[in-house]
């Protein structure tokens, strides 16, 4: 068939952005690769390969002017496969070489990857009435100044990446963009029988099974009792269900625990934990339980009003976006938003969040290890992909964080969340007996084989070229439309039951809903991408864009015949037997039979250790002075306070209309809101609020505090902006190294216990979680050994609170000259991690705690005061302590400040103005309130200390005093040192 | 008389389709979301409608071209039907992808009369500056004109949210016959031009004024709430951009 190539090149007067961009990068690069002295150039096009049968050129010429150019910005050349004129350089970059060599270099997706560009493409050139039309995307660029034979090395390393696309260099010479071959079928079964130990854990890794030897033999044995040997997919089944992903296994295993009080020995640490905490707090609600459903369903359910509830969910992405940040990020938002259509019988998505950990984007090339990305290709990919996804889905991403640290290098790490909102009659599922098994969405691919069994395993420098096909590009708009013909069918009765497809694919997603019953699926149903793939890919593919519903025989003809109305796949695959087996075929024969049971419940008990020892405390000494004007300005300037606006002007906030605290407030909207707030029901003024809390940083001091910082700072930052503290519902989500290491695990088991602490005190329930262990990363060094970056212990907490009215809410920019600021809250002497420390590069000191009883105090009389409307604004106190937080409110109100935090209340400073100013303390806030305000404001605060700090001024200046030192600065030159960094 | 009933197109990628119908029941019109495969089914449908409004989103991903797929669909399939609809006297507004589906479905009246065909193209919304995607608030001036959405309108507030959006002009001639015509509506108050829109336009109607496309969102500020400031100016009850909906259903009075 012939194959034409259409290039479209920016007109005339139109900016090529992306050489540009390819020119600025390659700048950086230029003594490596460049031909001589001359600047690196280029220009680009981009690109569409196109085959139809019946094409001609003529056809080719209306598919150009009718689909695919702009004239007015663009400027097309269409040509068969091979012809020059499609190789030559734009004139404008030849007059601008003046007579230097040009080379050329194509980048496409690997044949069988996502290319959403081309699929759309395909169908828009159906629609102009040609059959069968092939589409393949990619993109052009010309280059000069580069040595020939490091072309494709520059590709590689600014333009492409190995684990998704390839690059051609030169004219391209395909034939055909047909992706597959007819797959033979083969039943195959694994000797496992005569296999010793060693045998078992080599088949376990290089099958990528990833399983444990007492796994394996547990596997071994069952088989050798059936008398006969697994096949494949049954093997494949049972790493998937057992893997640390699906399971939990280390968390939800036995724990023998030891620290500084003695032993604890767990059955179950999670259960015995942060779920018993809830448990707890739930009998002792008895009727006024506002949880719905906790800890089972993809994500965990509370009350929102008298119709509808609402759920949360966070999860990580973490290992994929190291190897491909932008597919990585872009399958983790559509994961978790995955997560919310499948809990119960499928909830809308309304916001989501997002929080990472990068490494500092001015890491040096030279200090990076083999296989490791730039940490700024990283960052720009990883953001790129979130918004991507959620903008493309209409769900505004209104709350996240991002926090940096070189051990983040070659393990990033990326959570997404997102909320729903769930009539109370949908929010339990129940799959019947012979219902119908039904799949929807997106088509199967040999994308995402291993996921599961992969993000169990360490990253090494290796693991791009072992995993690539772990690695998946999205959809948003097939899983939008999934979405859109979701809720109608929930809403229509049309299923008893959905679940989504994540990692494990069609395994975890039946295996799980056919749990209790048994289930028999035809995996030659399933529609595919491409020809080729065998009967275990189907199974265990982690194709993006799929849900899995039962849906009773009745129902089935309404349920198609709705999907077919929207334009979505849909396509019986089995039936949920009540066998109590889960049995696979394949056109009639039998690939696999297994009890639910064993893959359920067969698992053996994974035995831990855990050990922590309480580091040796050193006092926090730092040099005495009396203006410390350019510390704050450090602070500000430090990578995890700066401003994130490059990030979150990128992300949608506002669609579906129900934004009421944007994450950017203020006069200029840029300064940093402390919690989002958006309206789910354009009918009703009631608020969800959504908010969270990370420091690794006092992690190195004791996890314990870290996650009980956390916790605090999720719900103080929730309670600025008005959530009702007894309304809070929290998740964790832990990122921890390779838990096999007594002292690792013992470091997780400290933060789960605090998480359990805080929970019963604050009577704030966890509803759901996740952790990810083994977020480590190993290279061989320079001579050959062993090299290990561990990331620090992790603990994101998100907080999902409430408001009963949102014209209530607070933002943290001051509002008028006169109005008096109060410090609330108790300071301490807890410098150990704090940004002063930081920027002073200094250690010592004692990370901060939280006084459960002093901060429901305080909590409980912030909250009556914005409940009352006393106050003006309100901002959490956190990194860079009360001069960070006072700094901030004043130049996001465009107001000055002046302060004398002398009166402030404290307790045990060792030298005052340091803690006045910088302490990282818990539970404390920085309000304004009018001077009309002030004695119903004081009485409102109850017990809780607070003091009158000073004013808000009419000036364009920060004037802060404590103990005889001080910070004096002007506004620009603060909101400079914080925007400045990341203003990308 | 009756409340104008409207159809909202509901497509694939399309996202906004709830808030805007929101926006246009709370001006008093019946607001009804319509899958853009019901219209081309049967293309009569939209004559039971008074005014037919493309919300924003990512109509089929954008994946081509913004709104390239969708603007395809209207000028191709259903082209009678949106003729006779403009015929009859109806109101069209598309907002962001919206604006953009208008624009690549040659909804607008921009391309020089008699071109029609001609494939002379006069505008198109092109990538931003910025060359990425965009969200921030920014302030905007109103010149209506003969244009029904935007009448009583001088300045206003709204969100722009897109990362194609730049209004690009193939020559002068062409932008100095469209602003003659009355028909570059909207647009960016001096320095508030978030994507490098030629002349600073936000907006531009047809030659009637009954058929507008627009880069902001006016859905997304019919609450007081919805503003960014709103905790500092004390703003309460209903947004700014509802008055582009009222003015809409008021037109069928």
């Amino acid at each position: 068939m012939t194959l034409w190539e259409v290039n479209l090149l920016p007109a005339t007067g139109e900016t090529d952005r992306e050489a540009r961009a390819l020119e600025r990068a390659a700048a950086e690069l230029h003594d490596a690769y460049a031909a001589g002295e001359a600047p690196i150039l280029a220009a680009s096009a981009r690109g569409f390969l196109i085959g139809a049968p019946s094409a001609d050129d003529a056809t080719i010429d209306r598919i150009v002017s009718e689909l695919l150019a702009d004239p007015v910005v663009e400027r097309p050349l269409a040509g068969r496969m091979g012809d020059i004129d499609l190789a030559a350089p734009p004139a404008e970059l030849v007059q601008r070489v003046g007579g230097s060599p040009i080379g050329l270099l194509h980048v496409l997706p690997k044949p069988g990857v996502m290319d959403p560009v081309a699929g759309s493409a395909e169908g828009a050139i159906a629609d102009l009435g040609v059959a069968e039309p092939h589409v393949r995307s990619l993109r052009k660029y010309w280059v000069s100044g580069v040595t020939q034979d490091r072309l494709e090395e520059l590709a590689m390393r600014l333009l492409a990446n190995d684990a998704i696309e390839q690059v051609v260099v030169g004219p391209l010479a395909i034939t055909s963009l047909d992706a597959g071959e007819d797959h033979a079928f083969e039943l195959k079964h694994v000797d496992i029988a005569g296999l010793d130990d060693e045998g078992l854990m080599r088949l376990s890794r290089e099958g990528q099974l990833y399983l444990q030897l007492a796994e394996m033999q547990t596997i071994q044995r069952y088989f050798a009792d059936q008398g006969r040997a697994p096949t494949d997919i049954e093997l494949e089944t049972l790493a998937q269900t057992w893997s640390e992903h699906c399971s939990h296994k280390t968390l939800a295993g036995r724990i023998a625990y030891r620290d500084e009080r003695g032993e604890r020995r767990f059955e179950n640490m999670l259960k015995e934990t942060i779920f018993a905490a809830t448990n707890k707090l739930r009998e002792g609600w008895g009727a006024d339980d506002w949880c719905v459903s906790v800890f089972k369903d993809n994500a965990g359910i509370v009350r929102f009003d008298e119709t509808d509830n609402v759920c949360f969910k966070v999860e990580t992405h973490n290992h994929p976006s190291a190897l491909e940040p932008y597919g990585g990020a872009n399958t983790g938002m559509g994961g978790v938003i995955r997560d919310t259509l499948g809990t119960g019988l499928g909830a809308k998505p309304i916001c989501s969040t997002d929080v990472f950990c990068f490494a500092p984007p001015d890491t040096p090339d030279s200090e990076l290890p083999p296989g490791v990305l730039p940490p700024r290709r990283v960052i720009e990919g990883v953001v790129a992909g979130v918004r991507d996804y959620g903008n493309r889905m209409g769900i505004p991403t209104v709350n996240g964080a991002v926090c940096f640290d070189q051990r983040y290098l070659g393990n990033p790490l990326v959570y997404c969340g997102n909320a729903g909102l769930i009539p109370h009659d949908k929010s339990f599922k129940e799959p019947q007996p012979n219902d119908l098994i039904v799949a929807i969405g997106g088509r199967t691919g040999r994308d995402g084989i291993h996921g599961a069994t992969f993000s169990s395993a360490e990253l090494t420098s290796e693991s791009e070229s072992l995993s690539g096909g772990a690695v998946q590009i999205g959809n948003a708009i097939e899983e939008k439309k999934v979405t859109d013909v979701l809720l109608q069918a929930r809403d229509r009765g049309l299923f008893t039951a959905v679940t989504d497809c994540g990692a494990g694919g069609f395994s975890s997603a039946v295996g799980e809903m056919g749990e209790e019953i048994g289930a028999e699926v035809w995996l030659e149903k399933a529609p595919l991408k491409y020809r080729g793939l065998s009967y275990t890919e189907i199974w265990i593919s982690e194709a993006q864009e799929r849900m899995v519903f039962s849906v009773p025989d009745d129902k089935w003809e309404e349920m198609h015949a709705l999907c077919e109305a929207e334009g979505v796949e849909a396509s019986v695959l089995g039936r949920f037997t009540p066998t109590g087996d889960l049995k696979l075929t394949f056109h009639g024969e039998t690939v696999g039979e297994l009890p639910m049971a064993l893959l359920h419940d067969g698992r053996p008990p994974v035995v831990r250790e855990a050990s922590y020892t309480p580091p040796a405390t050193e006092p926090f000494s730092p040099p005495a002075k009396d203006d410390y004007t350019e510390d704050l300005l450090k602070i500000l300037g430090s990578l995890n306070v700066a401003s994130k606006e490059w990030v979150i002007r990128q992300y949608d906030h506002e669609v579906q209309g129900g934004s009421v605290i944007k994450p950017l407030v203020g006069v200029q909207n840029d300064g940093p809101g402390d919690a989002a707030v958006v309206r789910p029901k354009l009918s009703s003024r009631r608020g969800l609020v959504i908010s969270c809390g990370i420091n690794p940083r006092y992690g190195e001091f004791d996890t314990y505090r870290m996650a009980a910082s956390a916790i605090d700072e999720a719900i103080r930052n929730a309670v600025a902006v008005g959530a009702d503290p007894t309304r809070l519902a929290l998740l964790d989500n832990f990122c921890w190294g390779d838990c096999e290491r007594s002292e690792t695990l013992g470091s997780l088991v400290r933060a789960a216990l605090a998480c359990h602490d805080l929970s019963l005190a604050f009577e704030a329930p966890f509803v759901s979680g996740k952790d990810s262990l083994n977020n480590e990363f190993s290279y061989l060094g320079a001579g050959g050994e062993k090299q290990t970056i561990a990331i620090p212990p992790t603990l994101l907490i998100s907080a999902m609170g409430q408001v009963d009215d949102v014209a209530k809410c607070v933002t943290m920019d001051l509002k008028r000259a006169g109005n008096r600021l109060y410090a609330v809250g108790l300071t301490r002497d807890e410098m150990g991690g704090s940004h002063l420390a930081l920027v002073q590069e200094l250690a010592g000191g004692e990370a901060p705690a939280v006084d459960t009883d002093l901060a429901k105090t305080v909590f409980a009389g912030v909250h009556a005061a914005i409940d009352q409307g006393l106050v003006a604004s309100c901002h959490d106190v956190s990194e860079g302590g009360l001069s960070a937080a006072l700094a901030e409110m004043a130049f996001a109100g465009g107001l000055g400040v002046d302060a004398d935090l002398s009166t402030a209340p404290s307790e045990g400073l060792t030298t005052a103005a340091v803690g006045l100013l910088f302490s990282e303390s818990n539970s404390r806030f920085v309000c304004e309130v009018a001077s009309e305000n002030a004695e119903a404001f004081e009485a409102a605060l109850g017990a809780a200390p607070h003091a009158a700090i000073g004013e808000v001024t009419a000036t364009d200046h920060v004037a802060i005093t404590a103990d005889g030192a001080a910070v004096r600065a002007d506004l620009a030159a603060l909101k400079e040192a914080w925007q400045a960094p990341l203003r990308w | 008389m009756a409340s104008p009933r409207v159809l909202v197109l509901r497509s694939p990628g399309a996202n906004c389709d709830e808030e805007t119908a929101e926006a246009f029941r709370l001006a008093g019109g019946v607001a009804q979301p319509v899958h853009v495969n019901r219209l081309l089914e049967s293309p009569d449908l939209l004559a039971d409608y008074q005014v037919l409004c493309v919300p924003g989103g990512f109509s089929y991903g954008d994946d081509i071209a913004a709104g390239r797929v969708l603007g395809g669909q209207l000028r191709r399939r259903l082209a009678d039907a949106c003729q006779r609809f403009r015929d009859d006297g109806k109101l069209v507004l598309g907002i962001c992808n919206g604006y953009q589906v208008l624009m690549s479905a040659g909804l607008l009246d921009l391309d020089s009369e008699g071109a029609e065909g001609s494939g002379e193209r006069s505008a198109t919304l092109a990538w931003s500056d910025r060359g990425r995607y965009d969200a921030r608030w920014v302030t905007l001036h109103a010149t209506p004109g003969e244009c029904v959405f935007l009448r009583g309108i001088d300045t206003i507030e709204m969100p722009v949210a897109h990362a194609e959006g730049r209004f690009a002009i193939r020559d002068s001639a062409a932008l100095d016959r469209l602003r003659n015509a009355g028909q570059l509506v909207l647009r960016y108050a001096e320095g508030d031009n978030p994507n490098g829109s030629a002349d600073d336009v936000a907006g531009v109607c047809d030659r009637s004024g009954r058929v507008l496309g627009l880069m902001p969102h006016p859905e997304r500020f019919i609450d007081a709430t919805q503003h960014p400031c709103w905790t500092r100016s004390g703003l309460s009850g209903e947004g700014a951009g509802l008055a582009i909906f009222r003015n809409a259903v008021s037109f069928f009075d």
